[in-house]
């Protein structure tokens, strides 16, 4: 009895982890079709990773969301991070309403947010393009970064700190040789997760990029509704590699943490 | 001395509150501000006050456009959770090794590029697509489904792109699951089923409600998803907010469009909290 029963688990999560991954395998697959057309198979080729590698505007669109990621992710690491680090450590009845208005970005719909911003920085009259887009995207990797630092200091034993201190360490010095090394691998792994969500945004982007400015997402989603060459199936696949080390980098990290 | 301890910790604070108060409270009241403006003739917005925006919503294809995004939403959130639940209760009585597994294989969908893997829906779905070769090389169908900008189509997609946070949610409550009480249930003489109606599925369901919290949300405004698969045929809310902005020019009722959708996620967010009693949204992350 308790037999069939593991058995009929597996078979569930067999066929749903493979439902999950069809999608991705028939966009990697078709990256080596050698026919434009999904619908016609004409075997395999390397043709279209060629032509992506000459591909300038698409390059450039990557190369775009890379530096948008990676100033986001970082922006919101060190926000987040000091707020994080800093929110329990003082009191204050603005810190829970802070607290909540700042994860406020990840509980609505993303389309409220485009919109927000859009009409905002309009009224600013910022230029739209990399730097609102920064500022748009770092608002939403900011929770990512706050939420992991801030479970992980929830684990952290109060009492190294006190010690440190007992032991004449001042409080900076306390917390860079105590608290630092010891929420680092949370830092990494919530800049990590705000990385992969600002690479892969589209909502937002649309809302607050210039006519100049193109996102890699942005790229495909215009593509995606006009026609599609398979060089945007190469660069998934090379993306999704990315993605991969990146997920598999996270999860590591996260091990390290909890077995601390 | 206290205080002056406590003084220097604010600086640390400091960007968060700044940033948060510039970029998140200050855009939010504007959308609200901008909500009773009028819509200026020809672009741009005029600073004079109107219910106008409000009462536009009542209208019967604005209501119904309300509507059937919540009707998607809710038919989304109920499959995600049927086809969530047991997976998510599954993975969480897998073997400590197997679960690490298992969490990885979840992500990395999650994680890959959500236009990729819309994109590999329309190569499944497309006329003589994937789906399409197979079914009719099996003699399932005779013709091609044209499933491509459909209904269920896009209900695939929303579904498929929700899924993993309803696993997520349900596993972390069902791993925390303290399973003694299960185990008393069956002593006791419960079923199988029994215990796990009685037990289990109580227990749970703080992940279930956070698991349907995170589904739904965001379900209302997917307009992406209703674009690429649903083919301007599934006009969500999410999309009559798009076309307003970008093709109406129309900000104002926009954002009257935006505050109502609003209000109505703070509502779900305060029932599930008065519901599960906990302030944080279990298995966000």
């Amino acid at each position: 009895m308790k037999k069939r029963k593991i058995h009929f688990s597996l078979i569930y999560q067999a066929i749903l982890l493979i439902l999950m991954y069809v999608p991705i395998v028939v966009v990697i697959v078709y990256s080596f079709n050698a026919s434009k057309h999904t619908t016609i198979w004409a075997g395999w080729t390397l043709d279209w990773y060629r032509k992506l590698a000459k591909n300038r505007s698409l390059l450039e669109a990557l190369k775009n969301s890379i530096v948008l990621a990676c100033l986001s992710s970082g922006a919101a690491g060190i926000i987040g991070t000091l707020g994080a680090v800093g929110m329990a450590r003082i009191g204050g009845k603005s810190k829970g309403v802070i607290e909540y208005i700042s994860m406020v970005p990840i509980m609505i719909p993303e389309i409220i947010l485009g919109m927000v911003f859009m009409a905002f920085f309009a009224m600013l009259s910022l230029p739209f393009g990399m730097l609102t887009l920064v500022l748009g995207h770092t608002t939403f990797c900011v929770p990512y970064v706050f939420m992991m630092v801030k479970s992980s200091l929830v684990g952290i034993d109060k009492s190294l700190g006190e010690a440190a201190k007992d032991l004449g360490a001042t409080e900076i010095r306390a917390f860079f040789t105590i608290t630092l090394p010891l929420i680092t691998p949370a830092v990494i792994s919530g800049m990590l997760l705000a990385f992969a969500m600002s690479l892969d945004d589209v909502v937002i982007s649309i809302f607050v990029t210039g006519a100049k400015t193109n996102t890699l997402p942005i790229r495909i989603y215009t593509q995606l509704k006009s026609g599609v060459t398979p060089e945007i199936n190469a660069l998934c696949t090379l993306m999704l590699a990315a993605t991969f080390v990146l997920v598999v980098l996270s999860q590591w990290l996260g091990s390290v943490q909890r077995k601390r | 001395m206290a205080k002056k301890k406590r003084n220097r910790w604010w600086i640390t604070v400091a960007p968060l509150y700044v940033f948060t108060i510039f970029f998140v409270a200050l855009p939010l009241l504007y959308l609200l501000v901008l909500s009773f403006m009028t819509r200026a003739q020809t672009w741009g917005v005029v600073n004079e006050f109107t219910l106008d925006n409000y009462l536009r919503i009542g209208k019967p294809v604005y209501l119904n456009t309300f509507r059937e995004s919540f009707q998607l939403a809710v038919l989304t959130t109920i499959s995600t959770l049927l086809i969530g639940y047991p997976f998510g209760y599954f993975m969480a009585r897998l073997s400590k090794k197997a679960k690490g597994r298992m969490m990885l294989l979840v992500v990395i969908p999650f994680w890959t590029s959500a236009l990729m893997r819309m994109y590999g829906w329309i190569i499944i779905f497309r006329s003589k697509g994937i789906l399409d070769k197979v079914l009719m090389g099996l003699g399932i169908t005779a013709s091609p489904l044209k499933l491509l900008y459909s209904y269920p189509a896009v209900l695939v997609g929303m579904v498929y792109s929700l899924l993993p946070f309803m696993i997520l949610s349900v596993y972390s409550s069902t791993d925390k699951m303290d399973w003694s009480l299960v185990e008393a249930a069956r002593d006791l003489g419960a079923t199988k089923w029994r215990a796990f109606l009685t037990v289990t599925l109580k227990m749970t369901l703080p992940g279930i409600l956070s698991g349907i919290v995170l589904v739904f949300i965001p379900s209302m405004g997917l307009f992406f998803i209703a674009d690429i698969l649903g083919g301007g045929k599934v006009m969500l809310v999410g999309n009559l907010i798009q076309n307003q902005l970008q093709s109406g020019r129309d900000w104002p009722f926009a954002a009257a469009l935006s505050v109502v959708l609003m209000i109505f996620t703070s509502i779900m967010i305060w029932i599930y909290r008065r519901a599960a009693g906990v302030r944080e949204l279990e298995g966000l992350l």
